[in-house]
């Protein structure tokens, strides 16, 4: 029981960033309908800016507090993040978009490629680690022996997510920009017709995502206190696999499909074996897609003549 | 334009206006990056080192660039007359007539040419590291050409039908001492079970979500691969797997070694050349199955498969059939391959069959021209060999200084190319189609009008 609740609010941790990744991958897909392969490079190069921005932070400036640090990385990340993006999207996808298929996913694993390798050719290939930035954690209760407990970066993560999920919840539902963005998905033409610059408005799709990626790369980073060049195929694609499992183009199912996996992950790693605990997450995407292709909250895909 | 007499004049401020917010950009882009390095100190701690130099000389080139664009390169695009689309001139239908015999002409010949040029010691790495290199990658990109370029089914997770050739022929060999050639079709007969076992679950899914799904499959047999330690050997991967022989003689300075045999002085060279000849043909195998298969009812039904899968059903062809003879021989294929690439490497680990791989490939076939075997060869030679050529461009050094070091950069402008080249000719290099089928008259048809199959 205690291990079952330390897992949870393991899973429930990872998950939240798996999931605001995942929001990334579900816009971009449900505005153009493409698999952005890059993102999950995106997220690992937030995590370098935010690594970058906080030793600025720590031995150039030497910000003390530890609250305002992260809160200045957090918002540096986002802010360049963003501008990454915005620019992967005019260089590599606006070009290609209307062309076939093929075209914007082979470029978007382009991009994925250069965007590692560009991080390991300026950063270096070995993996960065920080000392840890927060520390200490509430026991919440201990029995057997066993504190369960949870971590003062836990409860970050978590305070973090959920504010940023309603802000993020109140520009697609509310504001001008959601309501184009929602239009957009429905019928891009339809929605040029009256008036929606479409253009821009899958331009603030990528920032937005951008945007939640280096949410998640500034809390990975805060997390672990390591990241490699390496690290954005694997969260990519879990965070893919959430978005799938949410139902792709759904937003709320993208932050479930994220807990979702990052709760199956940590009870696999406990449970059964550390060793194949991707092999778990890999084996959702695929039994997810062979027997409930449209998530557990997306439409059902209608095939026409 | 107006009626194509009003030249528009090169607009000098929008230009400098232009630059100058693209080298705004670009600074903020390269600020974090490159401005700033993440190094350990002698403590093992990480600090910042700054490289202002370098990042100025980024932006300035991006900036300088932008405004060369708008000052040279657009006004050069605009007053370039239209020329209406003419008949093909002579010279196109020569060369598309000569192209592929000329080809294979050249490949036939190349060890030969390599050893007049450089001699034998150079000979060695111009045909281990660039012939035989880019063969294995334009097998495998004809191989895959089956399953995407033929079939349209969308797969991102090639490579492990690559691997489990490998690993067959490896454990194989070295567990029964059985012999390549006995090793080679048995491969290829595992890899495309695997291929019929992992497309049975896949059947209904299409487009993007079956290339999700067999980049995820594709996975799973590689951490397994990593995970399996009594069987694979994990991340230490397999050593010393046997070579391939020359009919039984084997390569090496015994004395029933292949040079004693023939009366040659031994050279490590004669294996190189054996394996150059032996992905040849292999290679060459794959492009004449594919081509006949295309005149076979199966091809047929790949392509019709391809164009329309509810029309191919309405039409009683069991698409069902259909698929998993494409994956199942697309598979096939790369189990040849693997078991070559054991043989000839000699050393298997799970670092040769990451997703990486499998996108290289795909990337191959899809900047080819899908569905063109020529396109894909030239696809494998420009991306391959071009990164392969990198490792020794010496002259390079001169102009970075000498610890520049090519190499590093290898896969980072691999990844550019290809958005580059997908910006530049979306529909792959060699975008037009022979059709398979034709009445009357055989004539190319522009890739556009081909479908890319949904999957």
């Amino acid at each position: 029981m205690e291990v079952f609740l330390q897992q949870l609010i393991n899973g429930v941790t990872l998950g939240s960033i798996y999931g605001l990744i995942a929001i990334g991958y579900t816009m971009v897909f449900g505005i153009i309908g493409m698999v952005n392969f890059a993102h999950g490079d995106v997220f690992m190069v937030s995590a370098f800016i935010a690594l970058v921005a906080f030793l600025l932070l720590v031995s150039f400036l030497g910000i003390s507090s530890i609250a305002l640090a992260l809160f200045i990385v957090l918002i540096v990340a986002m802010l360049f993040t963003s501008l990454v993006n915005w620019v992967i999207e005019r260089v590599a996808y606006r070009p290609l978009r209307g062309s076939f298929r093929l075209a914007p996913l082979i470029s978007a694993i382009g991009m994925s490629i250069f965007l590692s390798n560009f991080v390991q050719v300026t950063q270096g290939p070995r993996n960065k680690s920080i000392p840890p930035m927060v520390q200490g954690d509430f026991v919440l209760f201990t029995k057997n022996d066993y504190p369960v407990t949870l971590s003062h970066k836990q409860l970050i993560i978590w305070v973090v997510t959920a504010v940023l999920l309603v802000c993020f919840w109140y520009l697609v539902a509310k504001t001008p920009l959601g309501r184009a963005q929602r239009a957009c998905e429905q019928d891009q033409k339809m929605a040029a017709l009256v008036g929606v610059d479409v253009d821009r408005t899958i331009s603030m799709t990528f920032v937005i995502a951008a945007a939640l990626a280096a949410v998640a790369g500034t809390m990975y980073l805060m997390y672990y206190g390591v990241v490699s060049f390496a690290d954005g195929f694997i969260p990519g694609v879990k965070a893919f696999t959430a978005a799938v499992l949410g139902g792709i183009g759904s937003l709320p199912g993208a932050v479930i499909g994220g807990i979702l996996i990052g709760l199956i992950e940590t009870f696999w790693s406990a449970y059964f074996s550390i060793d194949y605990k991707d092999v778990a997450a890999f084996s959702v995407l695929a039994i997810t897609l062979i027997f409930l292709p449209q998530g557990l909250f997306g439409r059902p895909d209608v095939e026409k003549v | 334009m107006g009626n194509g007499a009003q030249h528009k004049r090169v607009d000098t401020a929008r230009a400098l206006r232009d630059a100058g917010i693209t080298t705004l950009i670009a600074f903020c882009l390269f600020l974090p990056l490159v401005g700033f390095q993440t190094t350990t100190d002698i403590r093992n701690n990480l600090i910042l080192v700054t490289r202002w130099p370098l990042l100025f000389a980024v932006v300035g080139i991006v900036g300088l660039s932008r405004l060369a664009y708008s000052l040279l390169i657009e006004p050069w695009l605009e007053q370039r007359p239209f020329r209406p689309p003419t008949a093909a001139p002579a010279w196109r239908a020569y060369v598309s007539k000569w192209l592929v015999p000329f080809a294979i002409g050249f490949v036939v010949v190349y060890p030969a040419i390599v050893i007049a040029i450089g001699g034998f010691g150079r000979a060695v790495k111009w045909i281990d590291n660039f012939g035989i290199q880019v063969l294995i990658y334009v097998m495998l990109g004809w191989g895959l050409n089956i399953v995407v370029g033929l079939a349209g089914l969308l797969d991102l997770g090639y490579v492990a039908f690559y691997a489990v050739g490998a690993y067959s022929y490896a454990l194989l060999a070295k567990t029964f001492g059985l012999a390549f050639w006995i090793l080679l079709p048995l491969a290829g007969i595992l890899a495309s079970f695997w291929g019929i076992l992992l497309g049975f679950p896949v059947l209904r899914l299409r487009g993007d979500y079956l290339a999700i799904v067999t980049l995820a499959f594709g996975e799973i047999i590689r951490i397994v691969i990593i995970n399996w330690v009594d069987l694979t050997n994990g991340y230490a991967g397999i050593t010393s797997i046997p070579r391939p022989t020359f009919f039984g003689i084997p390569f090496n300075a015994d004395d029933n070694g292949f040079a004693a045999v023939f009366g040659l002085e031994f050279s490590p060279l004669y294996r190189t050349i054996f394996l150059y000849y032996l992905i040849l043909m292999l290679a060459l195998l794959t492009a004449f199955v594919t081509v006949r298969l295309r005149r076979l009812p199966v091809g047929r039904a790949w392509e019709a498969l391809r164009e329309d899968e509810i029309a191919c059903r309405s039409l009683g062809i069991n698409t069902t059939n259909t698929k998993l003879t494409a994956f199942a021989m697309g598979a096939m294929f790369a189990g040849f391959a693997g078991s070559f690439f054991a043989a000839r490497q000699g050393f298997i680990s799970p670092e040769s069959f990451t997703f990486l791989e499998s996108a290289t490939i795909l990337s191959i076939v899809v900047l080819g021209g899908m569905g063109s075997q020529i396109g894909v060869a030239i696809a494998a030679v420009v991306m391959i060999g071009g990164t392969e050529i990198l490792r020794d461009l010496e002259f390079l050094k001169v102009i970075f200084g000498p610890t520049f070091d090519a190499t590093q950069y290898r896969m980072l402008l691999f990844g550019f190319a290809m958005v580059l080249i997908m910006i530049w000719r979306p529909r792959g290099l060699i975008s037009t189609r022979e059709p398979s089928v034709v009445l009357r008259e055989r004539k190319a048809i522009a890739a556009d009008l081909v479908k890319e199959g949904r999957g």
